[in-house]
């Protein structure tokens, strides 16, 4: 089964982050909102030519109705999905179809949270199943935990491994000025953190921010219209897929092989383009594990070997592929749920005005993990030069 | 008629450990109303109980409250779940260590828990 998808036939025509890492005072939906304006605006568009709003936020299962009574506005179409951090992904998917579709002409894709400053802790009213909570994991982290001891033995990966995930991020994050942990982190740094849930320690632990960001979608005959009258040029969306292959991760049947095997596959088979055309991956890093996981699961180096592969420094500034090039959620940012922004930092790539501007990204590729490693969805972006 | 998840429950406060198994013979925990993937019906089988630990974390907690574990359990049939290693200390526990179910009254609910099986 092969996927059907309109390479290259819809973009991103705009984009925008407001509020990374602490935003006193303002509301989650006062964030996402000032990220939608900024979008809209950044694409020389307005809120009037909206009409299919795409959110997921931590706090509100009703976002995506929030949202629209908030803007004032009445969508055609309204998308809620609560696949977790990867959601964005998965709107990015479905706007593309949408908008191909002529099912709808303008898609505001948008996140926001104040989870820093409203209380510092990871908002969410997700947990465990009713037959995992009764043996207390921390939810989501010890399920990350047992992923990682599971790959340390499996492959013996080592926790200064896991460590060299934190050192290229943080490496990224010390010249990106949205970056909100800018600090010198070294190795023993790593090692020495709190203990939380073995092998994880707080080092392996994404931040704790606010923030938000939006993205606007429309067909790309427009998104290059948009750009003759002063917008930003449009970004293409190649390829992009999702992938759901369990919730909670006892019911892996391998604990150390995602879904981005498949999602990754799908999404690449569809934008036509090899490992070698992709110029930087942005990859959800809840969790350390998460990116030698995501590095294996999309074949950038064979499974087992992701340890081998940041310890060499390959993901670090001036490595052969620059990952999560704004300091990923280990660094830059991670509002609850970060899917948006490794979408943002792709785009901000091919566009050339990333803060670690990557030389000459035609392709880039941004993926993204929902709940516990369970949902995985791949978006594929590319510049005018790949269509 | 109660659903599977009841049954599994009520059977659970008796001191037995169900498990289902399809019609191929596949061990499916937890309790479903199909075969997953397949959709066809599932049987009850009393669990051997035993297993080995697939993987582990500890739990750290603030001093003096003592680290737990959390652990992901294979049983023989070849379902997994989640539990708990009883009596182990942290250090003791290791992936592809021999364990055996016990359910654990003490609490509101019967709670199914592991000890290793040298210990059984």
């Amino acid at each position: 089964m092969s996927d059907a998808f309109p390479r290259g036939r819809t973009a991103i025509a705009g984009l925008a982050t407001y509020g990374v890492g602490e935003a006193p005072g303002q509301t989650s939906m006062e964030l996402t909102a000032k990220a939608g304006l900024l979008a809209l605006a950044d694409a020389g568009l307005a809120l009037r030519d909206v009409d299919a709003l795409y959110i997921c936020q931590p706090d509100d299962f009703f976002a995506g109705l929030s949202f629209a009574e908030y803007l004032g506005i009445r969508p055609r179409y309204t998308d809620n999905n609560r696949t977790g951090g990867s959601a964005f992904m998965s709107h990015v998917a479905s706007a593309a179809l949408a908008l191909d579709a002529g099912y709808i002409d303008c898609a505001l894709i948008a996140y926001g949270s104040n989870q820093r400053t409203s209380g510092g802790k990871l908002a969410t009213k997700i947990t465990s199943n009713q037959w995992d909570a009764p043996y207390r994991p921390i939810f989501p982290l010890t399920a990350y935990a047992l992923a990682a001891q599971r790959h340390m033995h499996e492959y013996g990966t080592t926790r200064e491994q896991l460590a060299h995930v934190a050192l290229s991020a943080r490496a990224w994050a010390m010249t990106n000025p949205e970056a909100f942990a800018r600090d010198p982190l070294t190795l023993e740094d790593c090692l020495a953190t709190r203990m939380i849930s073995t092998p994880i320690s707080r080092a392996d632990c994404c931040l704790v921010t606010d923030g938000a960001a939006a993205i606007v979608m429309t067909r790309t005959d427009r998104a290059r219209d948009l750009a003759q009258e002063g917008g930003k040029p449009p970004v293409p969306v190649l390829g992009a897929a999702a992938a759901a292959w369990w919730n909670s991760i006892v019911q892996a049947e391998d604990m150390t092989v995602t879904g981005a095997k498949e999602s990754g596959a799908r999404a690449m088979a569809m934008a036509g383009v090899t490992h070698a055309d992709i110029a930087t991956a942005q990859l959800y890093d809840a969790f350390t594990i998460n990116t030698i996981l995501f590095l294996e699961d999309l074949g950038f180096c064979a499974k087992g070997e992701g340890g081998a592969f940041v310890e060499s420094g390959a993901i670090a500034p001036g490595g052969s592929l620059p990952v999560n090039t704004n300091g990923g959620g280990l660094s830059c940012c991670h509002p609850g749920m970060y899917g948006l922004f490794a979408i943002a930092e792709a785009v901000r790539q091919i566009r050339g005005e990333a803060a670690n501007q990557i030389q000459g990204v035609d392709v880039a590729l941004a993926h993204g993990n929902g709940g516990t490693l369970s949902s995985q969805a791949t978006v594929i972006l590319g510049s005018a030069a790949t269509l | 008629m109660s659903g599977p998840e009841a049954h599994w429950r009520a059977a659970l406060a008796e001191g037995r450990f169900l498990i289902q198994r399809s019609a191929a013979g596949k061990a499916v925990f937890p309790p479903r109303l199909m075969a997953p993937g397949e959709g066809g019906a599932l049987d009850w089988v009393e669990a051997s109980g035993r297993g080995t630990v697939h993987s582990f974390s500890w739990i750290q907690q603030r001093p003096p409250e003592p680290s737990y574990n959390v652990a992901v359990i294979e049983l023989d049939e070849g379902a997994r779940l989640m539990s708990r290693v009883e009596g182990v200390r942290e250090g003791e526990l290791a992936i592809g260590q021999r364990v055996a179910a016990f359910v654990d009254t003490a609490g509101d609910a019967p709670l199914l828990l592991f000890r290793l099986e040298d210990a059984a």
